[in-house]
Formats: structure tokens, C-alpha cells, sequence
């Protein structure tokens, strides 16, 4: 019944892991943003995470806050992100979630805007400031409309709280790799596969891992032990710089992470 | 009655058959004053009603709860109780005085305004009760780093201030336009020790500054406490700043019924987030007969969209994670305030003022800048005090409470306001100079430099001001 966990478990029929591409919606424009999607699904990502562009993302860094304020400024409104959805699901085979903070939800109203994601053909909702304890409302739409509810656990969590998220979450738990907000850095913090480990031993079937993934050999390094890999600013700062053909570049480049690792070194080399 | 061992009796209740409110908060916000069925007092949060909460990223809640524990221990524990009261008295100099403001007084319909007095507080506000209390906490959580936002600068020197006096690191987040208008503030952080860091995301206003702490908190978190400076944020904020600022209601209810042998027929204090408000407030809010009014920014007009009157036009929604008012467009993107005064320029409301407004326990009207303004001049010229803006909202407000209050009263100085002076105004003097016309088009106070045209024009206006205030005290005498 879920989306995203039918995505993964297809590249893990297919001897991989799942990569999971972040792109703000609306960002550079409404219609860039289906196609930079588009471009990321056809080159190797399995799930597309949709951001809703919003003005306190307190969970984001620099360059996905300049890109979703560049949305706004260009006058992206929250009933957008329905018709980027079914853009995208209409051309691709990938699962599409959207990554939003609540208020927009609560804003729209939880239930309305559950339906009509469902209705765009949506898989579900990340949600990087709804923890499970007030997610009562969303708890009853998610099941209404058959929507995935993805919750974040992060290094600090305790076990009683990882337990809890784990039962909360429908379709794999997003796995944060280290205490900070969102941006590329150099190496993958190595409390990721801790968070990973407590999520697993909590019964969770699937996490993945995001936060500073950025390239070929972080892909790698996490494919060993998470069931996903979430990759965010290193695809906006892309699109950013090189349009739609260097993010769908990119997207390939980072599935090679997932190849037998003889072939490593050369990808490694190229990407830097 | 809870802080202060040398408090004056606030009421003439036994405290013997009193129930403690420490031990009421761990009860679940049991009735702490007998005879008051459904007290409002010492609500514990995370709810007021269907506000508060915690709307934060996972990151945050260990730190969350750390806090939450660590507070709930320290409230009941004598040594941290007796560690606020030593600081309050011998450092902040508490108790604060209240002031009556007897020429104030005529312009508010002859009702009897007294003043509660926390600009005399050291750091010149009513935020270093917060500031106090938090450090001291952070210390006992082994955080050796605070972070603060800021506005005008007054929350973040008194971080600065209470970081210096503990030995704690201090960053302070301020909006980068904010920094260059409050430019003395920032030098103040400085000299205190702080690292000031202008925020230019977003809107680059308070706001920011807190989203930008925030990212600092979830990322340091590990050695760092995030001082919130308002009775807003993620549960167990709104609960433990108020608590913080309990002492100035308590304060403010024991002097005046020392002084008129009383309680006040209505309080009012002016509303940011609502910490010096809430404050006040909950001294008074188990008193039936004591109205309660928060007055809010009300900027250039609430019907102009330039304003921060966040509980008059506002609607639920979540922000910096709490549940309450909220000035939002259709999309629930947060919508810029506006307002003359620095420290009331926020698009949010602390939870427990949604909720005290939506059980109608507390009347919530906007202030507009000019009325403000007046309300500052005025007070200057009749009682000798320059208040902060913030808090000129508030007297503002008396002003008008007087006047309905005393509406066909035979004898208006029966009725009596206590107004919450929250802070003093030198931080406002540059505002006030460019409002009242006093500065020249270089920015220079008129008569300062040597430019006839200038000097000319200061007389002019000094003249003017003048002659407006006698006009008005003589046609009230
Ligand atoms: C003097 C003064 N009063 C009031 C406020 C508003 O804050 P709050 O509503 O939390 O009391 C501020 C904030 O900076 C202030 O400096």
C-alpha cells in the first residue's frame, strides 16, 4: 500500500538501495521544477521528494533557503505543489512525497490537503517540524487517504522516542546523519549508521539517510548499511548552476554509488 | 509570594492553607489559591488549550526535555529558588518600584495609573528576570555557550549581560538591518563579551534572527542553550519564561494593595511574544474583578497591513514551535510585521495570550504608532520618565482604559490601572528625535551642530512641543 516503500523495495529487487532526490517546488519556476524532477526520476532517482518553498525553514541551510526563497519571490503558491506532483507522476514511475513544514498543511487545512495530494497522485508527506506527538491530525488523514507519513529520528533521539517514530511512520523513516540543518558537506557523519542501527533495531523496515550527502562515495558508504539515500543541496546547488541537464547529470552520477565498488575509484575521480 | 522572601504580603490569605505553587505545577496545574475553582495560575503547559505545544524538528526534543526536566527540578529546589531571589534583589535590584503617575494620571480620565516600575531593573527591562533565570539553568545543564535573538538589542544585552555575569559564551543572532539601526546595542553586546551576528535570510528581522538560532541550537546543542527571550517557542518555554517573570505580578499585587489597600480595577501591559505581559498578568488573572488588557502593535493602522497585531487580525498557526496567533497569508507563509517599536516587531504571540484571549480573560486591542508616540511624550513631560517604545503601547492603552473606566464616574480617581513600564527608553531616543522632528536631514539633533537653519529649526520645534504639553496640562487642571 505504500508508495515510497514499494520504491524502495524495487531497487532493492534490483540489487541496490534507493536514492531519494530533494528539489524545491516551484524553484527555479513551476515548470522547471517538473522537469528537473523528471530529469532526477529518468536518471536513476527512485523517490522524488517535492519541498514546499516556505518563509521559516528552520531546518534548512543556506542554499535550499536562497533557492525556496527565489520561489516565493517568483510567486509560488502552495497549491502549486498539487500540479507539480501530478506532473511528475504522470510522466515518471517514481514515488513523489512532499517535504513540508506544517504550517502550509495546517494553513490549507490537514485533511483538504491530504486529499488533494492523494488526488495528484502523491505518495505522502515528510514533515521536518511535525514530530508524532502532535501529529494527531495527520494521522487520520494519512490513513484516510492512504498517504505515507514520514518522520525524521536524528542522533539525539532517545530509544523510547526512535521506538515511537518507528511505529508512527508509514513508507521508511528518514534517518538524520547529523545534528545541523541541510547542506552538502565533505564527509557523512558517522552517527548516521547509528541513527540507522536504532531505527532497524526498533522495527523500522526501511530507513534511509539524509542530510550533507552529496556525492558518489557517500552514496556508497550509506548503501552498506541504510535502505535509501536522501540527497538534497547537492541537487539544487545543480540546478542552480547547470539547469535541468546538470541535476539529471548529477542524479546519474550519484547512482553510480550504488555499482560494485571496483568501479569506485574512476567515479570517485570524476565527481571531484 | 514564591520568589521573594522579602516580598510584601500580597493578599491577606493564610499562606498556611495555600497550596504551593511549585507542587501545583507538578500536579498538573492544580488550583494553586484556594477558593478559585479553575485557576488560571501557574498553567504548566505544553497546552493552553489547543495552543502551545512543540513544533520543532526531532533534533530539538532531547534538548527539549533536558530543559523541561532541568526546570521542573530547579523550581522546587530551594538553593535555585533562593540563587534567582539573591540575583533579582542584589543584581537585577528587585523588588521594582511602583510609581504612581499622578500628572500622567489626569490624561486618563482622572483614574489613578501606577506604574510598575521594571525599567529601573538592571539592563534597563523587564528581561533580565529571563535572562537570570535561563542562565542559571544552562549552567546547571553543564552548557558552557547561550545563544540569543535579538531585535532592538534588549533581550540580547541582557543575555550578553547575564552570559558575562555567569562566565557563560554568548552569540547573539540580530537581523542585519536591525544591526545597523540599533547600532549602539550592538557595541553594547560587544563590550559585554558577545559575538553579535547579523542574520541576512530571509526578511532579515527578528524572526530570522530566530530561525538562524535555531539552526545554531540544532547543530551546538550538544554545549549550547538557546535563550529564548519571550514567552513564546516549543514547550517548556512560554511556562518557565512566565515563571520567570511571575515575580513582577506578584510584586506589582502586593505593593498596591500596600499603597491603596487594594486590588487595581484593571492591569495593562504592552505584547511581543507576551513575557513582560504574561508576567504582570498572572498575578492578576485568578481576580475576578481585575480586567486585563495586552495591547498590541498596532504599527500604521491594523487596516493598513503595516502592523503586529498578532491576536487582533492573526489566525492559528504554527511558528517557532508553538501553536498560537499568527500573521500568515492564505499559504501560511508568515507575513512581515511592522511596527515603530523594535521589540513588539514580531509576527507571533506567546501561546498562553491565544488562549487567554480566546477564553475572554484578557482583552487584546492594537496601539498604533502615533498613539504610542503621544503616550511616550506624555509621560516624559508629566512624570519625568522616558519609556521604551514597547512599552508606550502599553501606556497608550492605560490612557484609553481610563477614559472608559471613568466614563460617567463621580469621583474618577476611584478607579486605578497598574501599567507594566517594561523598559526605559534611551535605547528609543533616536527613534523618538526622528519622530518628533528633532533631527536635521543629515541626522544630526537639531541645534547640535553649528547650521543656523538647523539651530532655527530646533527652537521652532522645542518652542512647539512645548507649548502642545502646557495647552494640554492646562485644560486637564
Ligand atoms: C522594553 C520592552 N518591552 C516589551 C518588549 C516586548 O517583549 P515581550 O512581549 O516579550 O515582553 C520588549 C522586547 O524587546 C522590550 O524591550
Amino acid at each position: 500500500m505504500s508508495k515510497s516503500a514499494a520504491a524502495i523495495d524495487r531497487a532493492k529487487a534490483a540489487g541496490r538501495k534507493a536514492l531519494i532526490a530533494y528539489l524545491p517546488a516551484g524553484y527555479p519556476d513551476k515548470q522547471a521544477s517538473i522537469d528537473a524532477a523528471i530529469a532526477v526520476a529518468r536518471n536513476g532517482a527512485d523517490i522524488i521528494e517535492i519541498g514546499i518553498p516556505y518563509s521559516d525553514p528552520v531546518m534548512d541551510g543556506s542554499v535550499i533557503q536562497a533557492a525556496t526563497t527565489q520561489a516565493l519571490a517568483n510567486g509560488f503558491h502552495v497549491s502549486d505543489v498539487f500540479d507539480i506532483v501530478a506532473a511528475i507522476t504522470a510522466e515518471t514511475d517514481a514515488a513523489v512525497m512532499v517535504m513540508t513544514y506544517w504550517n502550509p498543511v495546517m494553513r490549507v487545512g490537514v485533511d483538504e490537503f491530504s486529499r488533494r495530494l492523494a488526488e495528484a497522485g502523491g505518495a505522502g508527506l515528510i514533515t521536518p517540524d511535525l514530530i508524532p506527538d502532535e501529529a494527531a491530525e495527520w494521522f487520520a488523514a494519512s490513513d484516510k487517504y492512504g498517504l505515507d507519513r514520514v518522520f525524521l529520528v536524528a542522533p539525539s533521539s532517545t530509544p523510547e522516542r526512535v521506538a515511537m517514530t518507528v511505529e508512527a511512520t508509514r513508507g521508511f523513516v528518514y534517518a538524520v546523519s547529523i545534528m545541523g540543518v541541510t547542506g552538502a558537506r565533505t564527509s557523512v557523519s558517522s552517527a548516521a549508521e547509528a541513527v540507522v542501527a536504532a531505527a532497524h533495531n526498533a522495527g523500522a523496515e526501511r530507513a534511509c539517510v539524509g542530510l550533507g550527502v552529496s556525492r558518489p562515495e557517500h552514496v556508497r558508504e550509506i548503501a552498506a548499511y541504510a535502505d535509501g539515500v536522501i540527497v538534497g543541496t547537492a541537487l539544487v546547488a545543480a540546478l542552480r548552476d547547470g539547469g535541468v541537464p546538470a541535476v539529471g547529470a548529477l542524479a546519474k552520477e550519484l547512482s553510480t554509488g550504488f555499482d560494485a565498488p571496483t568501479a569506485a575509484g574512476s567515479t570517485t575521480e570524476a565527481a571531484q | 509570594m514564591e520568589l521573594m522572601a522579602d516580598m510584601p504580603a500580597a493578599s491577606s490569605q493564610d499562606p498556611a492553607d495555600m497550596v504551593d505553587p511549585a507542587t501545583a505545577f507538578l500536579q498538573g496545574g492544580a488550583p494553586a489559591d484556594p477558593g478559585v475553582e479553575h485557576s488560571l495560575r501557574h498553567a504548566p503547559g505544553p497546552y493552553f488549550g489547543s495552543y502551545g505545544g512543540r513544533w520543532m524538528p526531532e533534533s530539538l526534543i532531547a534538548a527539549l526535555d533536558e530543559l523541561e526536566e532541568t526546570f521542573e527540578k530547579a523550581k522546587v529546589d530551594p538553593e535555585f529558588l533562593a540563587e534567582i531571589a539573591d540575583l533579582n534583589k542584589n543584581y537585577s535590584g528587585r523588588p521594582s518600584l511602583l510609581t504612581e503617575a499622578k500628572r500622567f494620571s489626569e490624561h486618563a480620565g482622572g483614574a489613578r495609573v501606577f506604574l510598575k516600575r521594571e525599567d529601573l531593573n538592571h539592563t534597563g527591562s523587564h528581561k533580565i528576570n529571563n535572562v537570570l533565570g535561563q542562565a542559571l539553568l544552562a549552567k546547571r545543564m553543564g552548557k558552557t555557550r547561550i545563544i540569543a535573538e535579538t531585535g532592538a538589542g534588549q533581550h540580547g544585552v541582557a543575555s550578553a549581560t547575564a552570559a558575562a555575569l555567569l562566565g557563560l559564551e554568548c552569540v547573539v543572532y540580530m537581523g542585519a538591518e536591525d544591526c545597523r539601526r540599533q547600532a549602539l546595542n550592538v557595541a553594547r553586546m560587544q563590550l559585554l563579551g558577545a559575538t553579535v551576528v547579523p542574520v541576512t535570510n530571509g526578511s532579515q528581522t527578528l524572526k530570522d534572527a530566530i530561525n538562524d538560532a535555531l539552526r545554531d541550537w540544532v547543530a551546538n546543542v550538544e554545549n549550547t542553550h538557546y535563550l529564548l527571550g519571550t514567552a513564546a517557542g516549543a514547550h517548556p518555554f512560554p511556562a518557565m519564561v512566565r515563571f520567570f517573570h511571575e515575580v513582577i505580578g506578584e510584586e506589582a499585587r502586593g505593593q498596591i494593595i500596600d499603597q491603596i489597600g487594594r486590588l487595581p480595577d484593571a492591569v495593562c501591559a504592552c505584547i511581543g511574544g507576551g513575557s513582560n505581559a504574561i508576567g504582570l498578568f498572572h498575578g492578576f488573572l485568578d481576580d475576578a474583578s481585575v480586567k486585563i488588557y495586552g495591547f498590541e502593535a498596532g504599527g500604521d493602522g491594523v487596516d493598513t497591513g503595516r502592523h503586529a497585531a498578532t491576536i487582533t487580525l492573526g489566525r492559528p498557526g504554527v511558528l517557532h514551535g508553538a501553536r498560537s496567533y499568527l500573521m500568515q497569508d492564505d499559504d501560511g507563509q508568515t507575513i512581515e510585521s511592522h511596527s515603530i517599536s523594535a521589540g513588539l516587531d514580531y509576527p507571533g504571540v506567546g501561546p498562553e495570550h491565544a488562549y487567554l484571549n480566546d477564553i475572554g480573560r484578557v482583552s487584546y486591542e492594537p496601539i498604533t504608532d502615533a498613539e504610542a508616540m503621544d503616550a511616550f511624550k506624555l509621560l516624559c513631560r508629566t512624570e519625568g520618565i522616558i519609556p521604551a517604545i514597547e512599552s508606550s503601547h502599553a501606556l497608550a492603552g492605560a490612557l484609553k482604559v481610563g477614559r472608559r473606566l471613568t466614563e460617567g464616574e463621580s469621583t474618577p480617581s476611584d478607579k486605578v490601572i497598574i501599567v507594566n513600564l517594561s523598559g526605559r527608553g534611551d535605547k528609543d531616543v533616536e527613534t523618538a528625535a526622528d519622530w518628533f522632528g528633532m533631527l536635521d536631514e543629515d541626522g544630526n539633533v537639531n541645534g547640535t551642530m553649528l547650521s543656523t537653519r538647523s539651530a532655527k529649526g530646533a527652537a521652532r520645534n522645542a518652542g512647539a512641543e512645548d507649548a502642545d504639553i502646557n495647552a494640554e496640562d492646562a485644560s486637564n487642571e
